[in-house]
């Protein structure tokens, strides 16, 4: 009974112990993927930095009036004017369709 | 202590009687003995035992304690969090209204030399100086032989970054740079102001503001606590760039030298545009120059004509008339050897609010008389006329108006046509502001964020008098040139001769246009002023504002009105 005690103990530390180990490496693993991750959302967000710079910078004012102008045949994009607002009530409203009347034949209802 | 013998002599000599043998006695009282001091160890041992396990029990105790307590906390992962890291040196952005990049930073590189690491040291002059035209590659040369380390430039362009790198040179390093980038380029120059490199390391650099709001909020844009969270402005991009575009044409077609143009919202003084022309690009920011100057919120000047509503605002208030009073306009008028005249004639009398429209120097200097020097110097400090406005520049902080050194009959007289003091578009924009907006006073700012509203300067009623005579100005009067089909403006011109040696000059004027619309509930006050306008279409040049400043300011409230999401008045039909 107590050899069979201790076997089983011995097991026990064994087993703990590759566990302990095993997981001992597999922090080091995830440590090492979340370091390359922060790498990688670091480069991200320098690359977010420039290209929302970049977007910010195609987006100008100046830039955009530009192409409006050189692009006037296919686009005919003018400066707002008051003339371009209109009221709700100005709009065409679709005509009224004639709602279809049902006209029979009618069935008598037994009272 | 009374020691017991082994052999007692009484047991021994009554068991010496009795026959037996006396050393079973000493046995026996030997196995007591050794039994006491068995049980005595035994006990020792044991107390040894506890204390050893107590000892271990709290010892596990506390590892137990400790081990649940990591379990227990959430996980903190080791090192410093990567935003922080990351943003520690980083500029924060600075975005408009809407949230559109007025300012944003780029990564780029500098270069530099370790002159010990040079190959060639007169080779990599030669061929830096190839590759930067402005640098002088005996001076290159001579450095690199000097000084171990050599600054060479501040940033790069990819393309000068890819020439440098086929050099080949190990001596030639970069070192990452971060500057300042102004997508939208010379728009909103003077709000933005612009960025200099403050102490520079080979890793990073230090970017400091040198004016405008960069300056302003400097340590704000560089607080690392903020975790890079923006600078809201008033400013809408869209509005500023189609201010600046149609001011810019409007000094080209008025033969202007300068022009500024500041647009506020009526009830809140937040300012959706402010322009100054010339302008400059704040990516490049010249060192210095009459562009660097801020018309709109630094330079001060004779607005005119335009501060009568000013006037008008008083004698409503201080019960010195009504609208239909009439007002004395007979001229010309002397005080102190010094004439009062009209652009016209107006005849002996007109009511106040044709005063207004008609513009009559002669109208509001009686007015003036009548409240007096001490009613008008407290509505000018009311409306913030006599103080530096606290728009957030730097530069506005320093204009101070100029007011009348000696404030006599004479000076109260004048200025209350708007000549003798002197103030900034910025100002006259947020005076006109309070007047219009139901009477409430604004405090001019740049940001987003609503300021509380100041104390009440004119009553409701006079607030709607003044701006049925400022529409009046637009309908009947010297402006009539601003009017905009869908948009009621309201108004005033001023048109004030430019200060020369000795005197006022003869040709040179700055015409200022203070519009309000739409003129029955404003929502916006744009005031306009040009530099010296001269409209040469007509047989003989016009200078005034109704002619110079009146239409370009027209012009710009037709252009964004509707950017501002303003519903045009139908027209009746």
């Amino acid at each position: 009974m107590r050899t069979l005690t201790a076997l089983l103990g011995v097991a026990l530390l064994v087993g703990i112990a590759s566990w302990a180990y095993r997981v001992n490496y597999e922090t080091r693993d995830a440590e090492r993927r979340v370091a390359e991750l922060r790498r990688a959302i670091a480069e991200e967000r320098a690359a977010i930095v420039v290209l929302r710079a970049e977007w910010a910078y195609l987006n100008r004012p100046d830039r955009l009036r530009d192409l409006a102008e050189r692009h006037f045949d296919v686009l005919g994009l003018m400066p707002l004017d008051s003339e371009h607002f209109r009221e709700a009530d100005d709009l065409p409203w679709p005509e009224d369709e004639a709602l279809p009347i049902f006209e029979g034949p009618w069935i008598e209802v037994a009272q | 202590m009374i020691r017991t013998p082994l052999r007692p002599l009484a047991r021994v000599l009554s068991a010496r009687a009795a026959g037996a043998d006396p050393d079973l006695i000493e046995a026996e009282a030997r196995a007591v003995r050794l039994r006491a001091r068995q049980r005595a160890e035994r006990l020792r041992a044991e107390r040894r035992l506890y204390l050893l396990a107590a000892t271990f029990f709290l010892a596990f105790c506390v590892v137990g304690t400790r081990m649940g307590l990591v379990a227990a906390s959430p996980p903190v992962e080791r090192g410093s969090s990567y935003r922080h890291a990351q943003i520690a040196n980083q500029r924060a952005d600075i975005l408009d209204a809407e949230g559109r990049i007025l300012a944003t930073n780029l990564a780029t590189h500098s270069l530099y030399a370790q002159t010990p690491d040079l190959v060639d040291p007169e080779a990599a002059a030669l061929n830096l100086a190839r590759i930067f035209p402005d640098l002088d590659a005996p001076t290159l040369a001579r450095a690199f032989r000097n000084r171990k380390f050599v600054w060479i430039r501040p940033t790069l362009s990819p393309e000068e970054r890819q020439a440098v790198h086929d050099l080949g040179e190990p001596g030639l390093m970069f070192g990452p740079r971060e500057v300042r980038l102004y997508p939208n380029g010379r728009i909103a120059a003077h709000v933005l102001g612009g960025t200099r490199f403050g102490r520079q390391g080979v890793h990073a650099a230090e970017v400091l503001g040198t004016a405008g709001v960069e300056l302003t909020y400097d340590a704000f844009l560089r607080d690392a606590r903020q975790e890079g969270a923006p600078l809201r402005l008033s400013l809408d991009l869209s509005v500023q760039a189609a201010v600046e575009r149609v001011l810019a044409g409007g000094m080209a077609l008025m033969n202007a030298k300068g022009a500024a143009a500041v647009l506020m919202e009526a009830g809140t003084g937040r300012i959706v545009a402010l322009v100054s022309l010339p302008d400059f690009d704040p990516n490049s920011r010249p060192a210095r120059g009459t562009a660097l100057f801020n018309r709109a919120a630094q330079g001060v000047y004779e607005v005119g004509s335009t501060l009568k509503i000013l006037t008008a605002a008083v004698a409503l208030e201080e019960g010195t008339a009504r609208p239909d009073t009439l007002v004395d306009t007979k001229g010309p008028l002397i005080v102190d050897g010094f004439r009062i005249r009209d652009f016209r004639d107006n005849g002996p009398w007109l009511t106040l609010r044709d005063v207004i429209v008609k513009s009559s120097n002669i109208g509001t200097s009686h007015l003036a008389e009548m409240f007096g020097t001490d009613a008008q110097k407290d509505y000018l400090a009311r409306l913030g006329l006599t103080e530096a406005t606290p728009l957030e520049l730097p530069e506005a902080r320093r204009a101070k108006p100029l007011l009348p050194k000696r404030w006599n009959r004479l000076a109260t007289m004048t200025v209350s046509y708007g000549h003798g003091i002197a103030v900034t578009p910025v100002h006259v924009a947020a005076a006109y502001a309070s007047l219009v907006n139901g009477g409430r006073k604004v405090t001019p700012t740049l940001l987003l964020e609503p300021q509380p509203l100041g104390p009440r300067v004119v009553s409701e009623t006079t607030s709607a008098e003044l701006r049925d005579m400022l529409r009046g100005v637009v309908t009947d009067g010297s402006a009539t040139l601003a009017n905009v089909a869908g948009y009621p403006v309201g108004g005033k011109t001023g048109t004030a001769d430019k200060p020369a040696r000795g005197g006022y000059a003869e040709d040179r004027v700055l015409a200022t246009f203070a519009a309000v619309f739409p003129a029955e509930a404003p929502a916006y006050v744009l005031v306009v002023s040009l530099d010296e306008p001269e409209d040469r279409t007509g047989e003989e040049p016009r200078r005034t504002a109704g002619w110079t400043a009146a239409p370009v300011a027209g012009e710009i409230i037709r252009r964004i009105a509707p950017l501002m999401n303003l519903a045009p008045v139908r027209k009746e039909d």
